[in-house]
């Protein structure tokens, strides 16, 4: 502790100012984005209410056969679904599933092909291997790759979000490949070779920052797409097991009464399209301040 | 040219065979007895004994592998464990409605997104820019099966100008049906398919603008249409048709949902069905053929690339 404090120079309040109107942080810099404000604001309201909502609401599962099909009112705010159940109460706690699916996915896929593409762009004997995998990986349609290893493999949580990772991640390899491939050509890493660097370090302290900015910015959209993927399974009855209520299996279950009650669809359809926004606005707030070249040609 | 044909052909082969391997090795490696799964929980034993036969899992993985390739090869993709029907035979049947849901939308989109897009880019910055900008953004959004419902309840129930669901083939029940029946699904499917072409249309024309023959050719006094159309559209073709291209994936993948909203009986629901019968060779013919589409609508894009940009050559 002390030799922290020791470390941290003798710096004027005035003078901190003026060095953060010089160079901004990198919070500093994103912040000033209003995609990133706006975006990232209201995604902390859905994640607030998908942590806290569940504590607060009714139980998502009372079933209370006399309040069938009810319409919204001032007590129940979004309805309640063909079992009396608490729509609002449904929704609040599908939040969760959601995101952590959109999470889980964009973590697992981002490390994947964070990997694979590192070995893709550096070792080539691999590269044509890999490269030909993930070609082939791109041209099955996602979401029917998905159903199928779902029908094969069970449906848990886990599994979904295994099935949703693998059609994402030829997108990540192409992509750390392509920096990969940059950057090993540029002067400092030829310095670093010529100078007997060992392989990891090069790597790891070289190629791998360069990766990060546009991984992040991929890693948002993986997200965003990996919640619409997994509601689109729980609407096809391929998800998550339809007793969890998640986003896309509220809305399956809506599917029958909606000409008599829209609002079991359309409640949930809404908080998935406002997080959904909210992360792909974000993503396009992180491109145009990480990595001002693609956001110019975008 | 002849030569690069062939050489872009050749190359489809082991993008092909990559996937064959891929839907081969999904049942093989699935955790359990992938005959037992399918036969589901009421199955007898001699019932799962009868699919282990019919998917022909006694043999060795590579002895499979083998027979299994061949059979593809000769246009074989495989026979439904239910019905008893060749898998291709069940895809002829229901391909109609998806190939022409899959035709309209393509045409919608392309006939509404570049437009859009190059007027965006032509007046950039304007409202039109950014409604086109909030469209791309707001159409990856919204889940394609929530739009189809939306879209029901306002023009379908609210303002009852178009039937709710159901598909009227052309050939039966003439132009007039088949249009009012297809609106909303090709409408719903068309969203996503708009916002990314739109958003590709607005970037690529934006770059061609700022080039030196644009400059030159207002220099020489030639409207602006015929320089939106033939200087900038022209010259950026090339990205757009390649997002088309990427584009067929997202496609392929909306209209099993926007089938299944819609109750069309196409390939979507034809997989959606299999999945509730556990009807696998289905599943694993329609991943094929979707895969195969796909390969083959990316190769014909590359191969348009020379008679896009004459500046391109082989």
């Amino acid at each position: 502790m002390a030799a922290a404090r020791d470390a941290t120079p003798d710096v004027s309040p005035v003078e901190s100012a003026a060095a953060d109107r010089r160079h901004p942080t990198l919070v500093q810099l994103l912040l000033r984005n209003r995609g990133v404000f706006w975006g990232g604001a209201l995604l902390l309201v859905m994640v607030l209410l998908a942590v806290f909502g569940p504590l607060l609401t009714h139980n998502p599962m009372a079933l209370n056969p006399i309040q069938r099909l009810k319409p919204p009112s001032a007590e129940i705010w979004f309805g309640t679904d063909f079992l009396g159940r608490d729509v609002f109460a449904r929704v609040v706690h599908g939040g969760r599933i959601s995101l952590v699916v959109g999470l889980a996915v964009a973590l697992v896929a981002v490390s994947l092909g964070l990997v694979l593409g590192m070995v893709a762009g550096y070792i080539r004997t691999l590269d044509a291997v890999i490269m030909r995998v993930m070609d082939g990986l791109m041209a099955i349609p996602g979401i029917l790759l998905a159903i199928a290893l779902i029908s094969l493999s069970g449906a848990t949580l886990w599994t979904v979000v295994i099935a949703i990772v693998i059609p994402e991640i030829p997108r990540v390899v192409r992509l750390v490949r392509s920096v990969v491939l940059t950057v090993r050509g540029e002067p400092y890493v030829e310095a670093a070779i010529a100078v007997g660097t060992r392989l990891p370090l090069i790597l790891g302290r070289h190629i791998l920052p360069n990766t990060i900015a546009p991984l992040i910015v991929q890693a948002t959209y993986i997200c965003g797409s990996a919640m619409l993927t997994e509601s689109i399974l729980g609407f096809l009855g391929a998800g998550i097991p339809p007793e969890i209520p998640s986003w896309g299996n509220i809305m399956s279950e809506g599917r029958t009464y909606f000409q008599i009650s829209p609002w079991i669809i359309f409640y949930p359809g809404v908080a998935l399209a406002i997080t959904v926004l909210a992360v792909n606005v974000v993503g396009d707030g992180l491109r145009d301040t990480l990595d001002p070249r693609i956001a110019r040609k975008m | 040219m002849l030569r690069y044909i062939l050489m872009r052909i050749l190359a489809t082969i082991p993008v092909m065979g990559v996937v064959a391997l891929f839907v081969f090795l999904m049942l093989r490696l699935a955790p359990g007895d992938p005959a037992a799964v399918i036969a589901g929980d009421y199955a007898t034993t001699e019932d799962v004994a009868r699919i282990r036969e019919q998917l022909g899992l006694n043999e060795s993985i590579p002895v499979q592998f083998m027979k299994w390739t061949v059979s593809l090869a000769q246009g074989d993709l495989g026979t439904s464990i239910f019905t008893n029907l060749p898998v291709t035979t069940l895809i002829a049947q229901r391909i109609e409605p998806t190939m022409l849901l899959a035709l309209t939308t393509i045409v919608f989109a392309v006939l509404v997104a570049v437009p859009l897009g190059t007027l965006a880019a032509w007046k950039s910055g304007s409202l039109v820019d950014r409604f086109v900008m909030l469209f791309s953004v707001g159409g990856f959004s919204v889940p394609v099966f929530v739009l189809g419902y939306m879209l029901i309840y306002v023009l379908a129930m609210w303002l009852k100008w178009l039937p709710v669901q159901g598909y009227k083939s052309p050939f039966e029940h003439g132009a007039l049906m088949f249009v009012r029946h297809i609106a909303l699904p090709t409408l719903t499917l068309s969203v996503i398919f708009i916002a990314l072409i739109a958003r590709m249309t607005r970037a690529s024309v934006m770059e061609a603008l700022q080039e030196d023959y644009i400059r030159t050719a207002r220099a020489k006094g030639q409207s602006e249409l015929r320089i939106l159309l033939r200087h900038a559209l022209r010259n950026a073709a090339v990205p757009i048709v390649t997002v088309i291209g990427i584009g067929i994936a997202l496609l392929i993948g909306g209209v099993v949902v926007t089938e299944s909203v819609y109750n069309v009986p196409g390939l979507g629901r034809l997989v959606l069905d299999a999945v509730l019968a556990r009807d696998y060779p289905i599943i694993q013919g329609l991943i094929l053929f979707f895969s195969f589409v796909y390969i083959v609508i990316n190769l014909l894009i590359d191969l348009s690339y020379a008679l896009l940009d004459p500046r391109i050559r082989y």
